[in-house]
């Protein structure tokens, strides 16, 4: 037996006789005696909580294999430890509750109220964590994965993080598409409600009518998928693959959306295009062209839409694009192809994945967007708000809501096997371990002019929104009254000198120092576990892979209304009590935010050879070395992506944490939405500002910390142009 | 090898008890002695949580969130509650909340220093809501925009009929907002079921656009986006008084109104601090900070003085609005889901 599977039975044991078993009242302040012995599950056991006092028969079977055996009969012990363990956990946390039994055939069985119990501690997460770790080693020791245990490990904590953070709380309310309103059991009221009119109705097609809302997310969400793989590829193109001067301009301005917190950019949108915008003013003065209200509607959210997500795109195609070996290029070009040719038959078909993966990333974030509609939507109804509305408007329905969630995560998951069966078993790696001598190809002249054509108006489009922006936190009132002013600033971000130091007095200094400090938090572990799960699908083999890779897109499939409910109705009450902390927000956002380092660090790992693993596997590295020496060095365009991306999102989200906001964790956004509420769109814009300046220095930061990777292309011109998302120039 | 493994066990664990750390970091510091969920606006929550800090010395945690957005909140909550006291926001929810069993009753030692329909409130939810402040639902008009179009200043419910506003009146929509659904019912008792929905389905050609949220409309009109929007008069008012062009209007055939309301959730914590928290919010000292805040709703306590800009009650012609039967789930059900089918979907 090895030494961390020691090492993980020790702490199994630590966990269950010295750390408090139970989470501290939230009232109570814990004294360090609290901490040692005398809380610890098997002290409580012995005071009467009887219930916790089997918990001692697995770890006791745990410690049989540390006296010493043969090889199989530890690994049996270790699983047997493993499994009993966890199920008498799962079986007293899950029946007794805070008031009691929770089944009422307890209640009747043992009479009411019964024992009760609060949440999970530092003791319980340990224990069962240690007996996760044991159950996996003990697979390992059976020969499971080669025997290795950091994939067994590994698969078993993902799995398990996401069953509790995925599967439970998302259970707990897709229960209640089947429930009426009082909570019993209707299954034909579900029919109901999911054959409605307002739902598939197709009267648009017909008459003056409107189609259902289910048509009309799905419409919007291809135009989006398409529109932000187009723009995405035409930027991608232009900064790898061209001489273009201004390179670094246009990095910034498609990076810019991404970290554009949401309203703001349909704000601008209004400000702009309204029926009293700017540019409507414009054309009226000097064409006469009526003002109007198109953009409430349709067009507004598609572009709103396009500006937020085309950045996504462009991150995930650059990583794919940059990846693709010269040398195959060069091949085409010396059998005689036309650079066109070699574009269409060799480059393009390279970058299936990258295509495919942007476009999947596009229709689910159209999808799920929640913030565009909203401010644009105008009586063009997206799933997203109507779920939303479903759950606080007047109608209070949570089990229309849960429907209508049926309904959108049917469409992503659709798309998601749409993209499987596209991309087929086809092979698309670029990146080996044999020298590559090419020089990557400069465009076919169409294909470089549509880029241009493409990307260029659509970068001074942007930054004619983000002049819009710049431009309204300095004014009094935007679109009404043009005075310079300073006021916006000043309340939201007031620092005042006192005796014994600054004093933060602005209104908005708590939510900001809420915010950056979840989003710190979360960022990079969304990034090891997204990269993680990335890994072990595409470079492990296992029995339930496609179930496994379904479950990590889940939670992005869920709009983010429903997740936050979800949380409230499965992590308010005991075993896993953490409702009101910070906790539950950075585990809201990891695995929200998760599936997108799954998907980049996918499109990258398929174009690196598995010859390159394996080299170092024969050499005699384990996986983890392997993972750590080889693979992550390569992936580092995945890993900033989905660093800048968790770290932006958990920074702009807003429907996910509506709900999970307390007094002490309140995040930016939802004190913006507050703002904009009240109508005051000069402070909201203000904010963002601040958000965004805070963003572009960490995207920064996350650039040089995570480095670039060097694939020994060589280059063309002598001032090479590597990757990513350069933000600042 | 050995080594890298214990490495590797070593980081998980200081993972997993980093992420604890946060966890409990979070838990020990909502030790605040009252657990408030707001339904206004921030300024107004903010100026109540410090005034009443420190009037008592007891610290409070708010959260302010809209009143949908609380109610679900509560409700999802239920079983383990977290706040304790939930103040402000529309009447809805909170009669809603009642039904639910959601809230308990309380009777306040102030209750005898109430204007008659916040009492009337606290006896219609059996003790477990009362009124804190009341706003009546009107419209109003951008002057510079009707003045273009030359259109006669819109005075009545009636006047919004006018085909010249084609497209040009907002409201929001009933399923997502309160406010909008109080129009639907002030529609339904001023002219009855069926003429309302008439009058609905005419003023329907009007609209440009249901928003979502209940003042949005208002804000609208502020930046020209649209002549006429129907909304509680007191948020328009927040707009006239930031300066926009826009009138307020109380429709001559009469209007229903909002009662903002407070409830003592079931189950809470900190039940005696909510219990006095709940008395100062009835007092005039409490009451007058909405005026302080820029929100102009008529306050329930006979003794606060009306702010100057708010519209005077006396003044408006209000109905007897029916909250019992129209605050009632199945009612709100049926007329909702009538709208839908006979306003919503028609073309225009």
């Amino acid at each position: 037996m090895s030494r961390a599977t020691l090492g993980w039975i020790v702490l199994g044991w630590i966990g269950y006789a010295l750390l408090p078993w139970y989470g501290f009242d939230n009232t109570a302040t814990p004294t360090l005696s609290d901490y040692l012995a005398g809380h610890s599950g098997l002290v409580l056991g012995l005071k009467g909580a009887w219930w916790l006092l089997p918990v001692l028969a697995p770890l006791l079977i745990a410690l049989r294999p540390v006296a010493g055996g043969s090889g199989k009969t530890d690994a049996n012990w270790m699983i047997g430890a493993g499994l009993l363990g966890l199920a008498l956990i799962l079986l007293q946390g899950f029946t007794i509750g805070l008031n009691g039994w929770t089944l009422d055939i307890l209640k009747s069985l043992f009479g009411a109220p019964g024992p009760k119990q609060g949440g999970m501690g530092y003791g319980a997460t340990l224990t069962s964590t240690a007996f996760l770790l044991v159950l996996c080693h003990g697979f390992a020791a059976r020969g499971w994965c080669r025997g290795d245990a950091f994939v067994t490990s590994s698969i078993g904590i993902i799995i398990a993080l996401i069953i509790v953070f995925v599967f439970f709380p998302v259970s707990t309310i897709l229960a209640s598409a089947f429930a009426d309103n009082s909570g019993n059991f209707a299954p034909l009221e579900f029919f109901a409600k999911f054959i409605d009119r307002s739902v598939w109705g197709l009267d648009c097609l017909t008459g003056d009518l409107r189609c259902g809302v289910a048509w009309n997310t799905l419409f919007l969400g291809l135009l989006v998928a398409f529109g932000t793989t187009l723009l995405g590829l035409a930027f991608a193109l232009i900064a790898t693959r061209t001489g273009f001067k201004f390179k670094g301009t246009l990095r910034v301005m498609s990076v810019l959306p991404i970290i554009t917190p949401p309203f703001v950019i349909g704000l601008a949108l209004i400000l702009l295009f309204g029926r009293s915008g700017a540019m409507s003013s414009l054309l009226y003065e000097w064409f006469g062209i009526p003002r109007s209200r198109w953009i409430y509607g349709l067009p507004g959210v598609f572009i709103a839409q396009l500006l937020a997500f085309t950045p996504i795109a462009f991150l995930v195609l650059i990583g794919v694009v940059q990846g693709i070996s010269p040398t195959l290029e060069e091949a085409s070009q010396t059998l005689r192809a036309k650079s066109w040719t070699t574009f269409v038959t060799v480059t393009l078909p390279l970058m299936r994945p990258g295509l495919a993966n942007a476009f999947l990333l596009g229709f689910v974030e159209s999808l799920a967007d929640f913030g565009n509609p909203l401010v644009l939507g105008g009586n063009y109804e997206v799933l997203s708000t109507k779920i939303f509305f479903a759950v606080v408007g007047a109608q209070q329905d949570q089990g229309r809501a849960a429907v209508l969630s049926i309904v959108l995560l049917a469409f992503t998951l659709g798309a998601f096997w749409l993209q499987h069966a596209w991309l087929g078993k086809k092979v698309y790696t670029t990146v080996t371990g044999k020298g590559d001598a090419g020089i990557p190809l400069p465009l076919p002249r169409r294909v470089a002019f549509a880029s241009y054509a493409t990307a260029i108006p659509w970068a001074i489009f942007t930054l004619s929104v983000y002049v819009i922006i710049a431009i309204g936190g300095f004014v009094r009132s935007m679109g009404r009254d043009y005075t310079p002013t300073l006021d916006h600033f000043l309340t939201a971000f007031r620092v005042e000198r006192a005796d014994w130091g600054f004093y933060f007095s602005g209104s908005a200094w708590n939510s900001f120092f809420a915010t950056v400090k979840v989003a710190a938090f979360s960022a990079p572990l969304t990034a090891a576990i997204g990269l993680l799960t990335a890994y072990l699908l595409t470079r492990q083999r296992f029995s339930g892979q496609r179930a496994f890779e379904f479950g990590t897109l889940l939670s992005f499939a869920i709009p983010g209304t429903v997740v936050g409910v979800s949380y409230i109705l499965a992590f308010n009450v005991p075993p896993i009590e953490i409702t009101g902390t910070g906790f539950v927000l950075v585990m809201c956002f990891v695995f929200r935010n998760m599936p997108v380092g799954v998907r980049s660090g996918i499109a990258t790992l398929s174009q690196i050879d598995k010859s390159l693993d394996e080299a170092s596997l024969t050499l005699g590295a384990g996986s983890a070395t392997t993972m750590r020496r080889v693979v992550l060095p390569l992936l580092r365009p995945a890993i900033v992506a989905s660093l800048v991306y968790s770290f932006v999102r958990a920074m702009t989200a807003v429907s996910a944490v509506i709900f999970l906001v307390t007094a002490e964790y309140n995040m930016a956004t939802t004190y913006i939405v507050g703002r904009v509420e009240a109508g005051e769109f000069g402070l909201a814009i203000a904010y963002s500002t601040v958000l965004i300046l805070v963003m572009l220095v960490a995207i920064t930061g996350i650039q040089l910390a995570v480095g670039e990777r060097r694939l020994g292309r060589r280059s063309a011109s002598t001032n090479s142009n590597p990757i990513a998302v350069q933000a600042a120039p | 090898m050995k080594l890298r493994k214990k490495l590797v066990a070593a980081s998980m664990f200081a993972g997993a008890v980093t992420a604890l750390s946060f966890a409990s970091a979070g838990a020990a510091q909502a030790q605040g002695a009252l657990v408030m969920y707001c339904g206004v606006q921030e300024e107004w929550c903010r100026g109540m949580v410090n005034a009443f800090e420190r009037e008592t010395g007891i610290k409070v945690s708010m959260t302010r969130k809209s009143a949908g957005e609380v109610f679900a909140q509560v409700k999802a909550e239920a079983a383990n509650p977290r706040a304790d006291i939930w103040w402000g926001g529309t009447g809805d929810p909170h009669m809603q909340a009642a039904e639910e069993g959601l809230t308990v009753e309380y009777k306040s030692p102030k209750m005898g220093e109430l204007q008659d329909w916040a009492v009337r409130q606290w006896e219609q939810s059996k003790g477990r809501t009362v009124g804190i402040y009341s706003g009546a639902l009107g419209f109003g008009y951008n002057t510079e925009l009707v003045k273009s179009k030359g259109i006669p200043e819109p005075k009545c419910w009636a006047d919004l009929l006018n085909a010249k506003l084609k497209d040009e009146v907002q409201v929001a929509d009933p399923n997502s907002s309160g406010t909008a659904y109080t129009l639907l019912a002030t529609i339904i008792q001023l002219m009855g079921e069926e003429k309302g929905f008439d009058y609905l389905k005419s003023l329907h050609k009007n609209i440009n656009q249901y928003t979502k949220s209940g003042a949005a409309p208002a804000k609208a009109m502020a930046l020209g986006e649209t002549t006429v929007g129907i909304a509680f008069m007191h948020d328009i008012v927040t707009m006239v008084v930031d300066k926009a062009p826009i009138k307020v209007v109380a429709p001559c055939e009469g209007t229903g109104y909002e009662i903002g309301s407070m409830s003592i959730i079931k189950g809470a914590k900190n039940l005696e601090n909510a219990q006095k928290f709940y008395d100062w919010a009835l007092t005039p000292a409490a009451q007058k900070i909405g005026a302080e805040t820029k929100s102009y709703q008529v306050p329930s306590n006979k003794a606060t003085p009306v702010p100057p800009e708010a519209p005077k009650l006396a003044d408006i012609k209000l109905i007897n609005f029916d909250f019992a039967k129209y605050g009632s789930s199945e009612e709100r059900k049926r007329l909702l889901s009538k709208w839908d089918n006979e306003v919503k979907n028609l073309p225009k």
